[in-house]
């Protein structure tokens, strides 16, 4: 099984693998608050006194405290430590340079733990997945430019003449995010000592460039990063080269052509002139295609090996990894419909969609792929492989719960919604649309809870490896000294 | 300068936009996929994640 095989890590000097070990240490830190935090603002709804009738423990607080933190905080983390691992072997240099690649960690974890702090304590732009006020937003921007120069630093001295194409969309992911980020957030503070800022944008026009933010995170932050991350160690892991690497090319260029396009489809059905939202539906719709050509690209490495699948658990993580991102990538394109939209939008469909793509795709991949680099970077194995497959049936289990729930739920509402009675008077009112709620609800944090225990007993297990890893390297090092 | 005003106009902008982007398309597709010497040159790249470790394994021996 390869999650028992060390494989030869580089010497030190050779690689930059400290600022990997500390991205990877922390980006399971962040999983862990983040999916507790997550499981919390889940029960508060199943069970409300859980608000304790507090501001800070409310949900409109919290939920952007998990959101930043498994986002950001887990997934970025992840995306930062794989892509300094990945650019390095692939392009066989050391990264560019060390100083500045510790200030990106540094930098990144105080932005999680600022945002985080600010949101408890009622700031926020009320932007989805943007809430950082203006001062935080400065410091993002300060750390996205150090990591482009490290990145593109570090393929500048590779000693391998091509750039692999998990780089690209690494890279691709990079730049994205920076404009993303950039224009998004162009607000006029109140006061230089004040963190109240107002956009730069109005109305509707705000609303598209909120929502062109939004998509596009998750088609550059969730999607085309974890692309790379999949197009590396799903290939490394199985021990076979890429299934086509000529449909990798044409996956990241009609990917990357494709989202910026889509987000318009968040507002169907609003003040938003109605051909750009039929546009972001067409375009949804057209990225079916390079979605599952990248799906079927990866699964397709799998072929004449499938047995692997019976015996190796991480394998397992980054192939049921890709089954989600296949659905999530259909189940998106039929929601952007306008008819399909018209019941989905403002339910939990919606929420049970993004969960499919953050838990199935972008959480199992990065499992995967951790359970892959973190035993290599300490030159051990893993601690307890049993454990990886409790943890593989756990995150399924949940996912699957958590899916349901809010796919009964979310279409229950929307029809619930949209009920006339025979004088053309709505049937229900809002509250007896939560009332039915309640079950799910309480279903939905139950398969939460699963998979947070199974992210937990990941923790514990990458925490017990390193000690091992640690031991085994002292004993190494003090056997050679002996013969000395 | 006046020529520059008929880039204002979405009728023109956009079918322009759509010829431009899809002519693009179409030349990576032939890029890719046009000639099989190239093709092979590109799928050799497939192994660059497994070089490394040649490389290692080169050391050790």
């Amino acid at each position: 099984m390869a999650t028992d095989t060390p494989s030869g890590a580089e010497p030190a000097e050779q690689y930059n693998f400290d600022i990997v070990k500390k991205f990877a240490v922390m980006s399971l830190v962040w999983a862990v608050v983040g999916m507790c935090v997550g499981v919390w603002i889940a029960s508060e709804l199943a069970w409300p006194f859980l608000n304790f009738d507090s501001p800070y423990f409310s949900f409109g607080r919290f939920r952007p405290v998990h959101t930043s933190a498994v986002i950001f905080g887990f997934g970025g983390s992840a995306l930062f430590a794989t892509s300094y691992y990945v650019v390095q072997r692939t392009c066989q240099a050391r990264l560019f340079p060390d100083g500045l690649a510790s200030f990106t960690f540094w930098g990144w974890q105080t932005v999680i733990v600022l945002a985080a702090v600010s949101y408890v304590l009622g700031y926020t732009q009320a932007r989805e997945y943007a809430e950082m006020e203006w001062p935080i937003d400065i410091l993002i921007e300060a750390v996205w430019v150090s990591y482009l120069i490290v990145f593109v630093g570090t393929i500048m001295r590779r000693k391998q003449p091509h750039i692999y194409v998990a780089n690209w969309f690494y890279l691709g992911f990079i730049l994205a995010t920076a404009l993303l980020h950039t224009f998004n957030n162009l607000a006029m503070p109140i006061d230089l000592f004040s963190m109240k800022s107002y956009s730069l944008f109005a109305g509707t026009q705000d609303a598209m460039t909120q929502w062109w933010y939004g998509h596009n995170a998750v088609g550059f932050f969730l999607t085309a990063a974890f692309l790379g991350m999949m197009y590396y160690f799903v290939p490394k892991h199985a021990g076979r080269p890429i299934y086509s690497y000529r449909l990798s090319i044409v996956h990241f260029w009609a990917l990357c052509f494709m989202y910026m396009w889509v987000g318009g489809h968040h507002l169907h059905w609003t003040a938003l002139p109605d051909w750009t939202s039929s546009l972001a539906a067409a375009f949804s719709i057209l990225l079916l295609m390079p979605s599952w050509g990248g799906m079927i690209n990866g699964i397709m490495t799998l072929s004449g090996a499938w047995d692997k699948l019976r015996t190796d658990p991480v394998l397992r993580f980054m192939i049921v990894a890709l089954s989600f991102y296949g659905m999530s990538t259909f189940e998106g394109p039929m929601m952007s419909l306008k008819e399909v939209n018209a019941l989905s939008h403002y339910t939990d469909w919606t929420v049970g969609h993004v969960h499919s793509g953050a838990l199935g795709w972008v959480a199992m991949i990065s499992f995967g792929s951790l359970y892959h680099m973190m035993p290599r970077l300490w030159n051990t194995r893993m601690w307890s492989p049993r454990m990886i497959e409790w943890h593989f049936w756990l995150a399924t289990i949940g996912i699957v719960l958590y899916i349901v729930a809010m796919w009964i739920s979310g279409i229950t509402q929307g029809l619930m919604w949209r009920s006339f009675d025979e004088f053309g008077n709505l049937q229900y009112s809002f509250a007896e649309s939560v009332a039915k709620m309640m079950p799910f609800y309480a279903m939905r944090a139950i398969g939460g809870m699963f998979f947070l225990t199974g992210t937990a007993m990941m923790a514990l297990n990458m925490f017990m490896t390193i000690r091992q890893g640690q031991r085994e390297n002292a004993a190494a090092v003090a056997g050679k000294l002996a013969h000395a | 300068m006046e020529w520059l005003t008929w880039f204002s106009r979405p009728e023109n902008t956009k079918p322009l936009a759509l010829i431009i982007f899809f002519v693009t398309f179409i030349g990576i597709l032939i890029y890719v996929y046009g000639s099989r010497k190239r093709g092979q040159k590109l799928e050799s790249y497939r192994d660059i994640p497994f070089l490394d470790e040649q490389d290692v394994n080169k050391d050790k021996q």
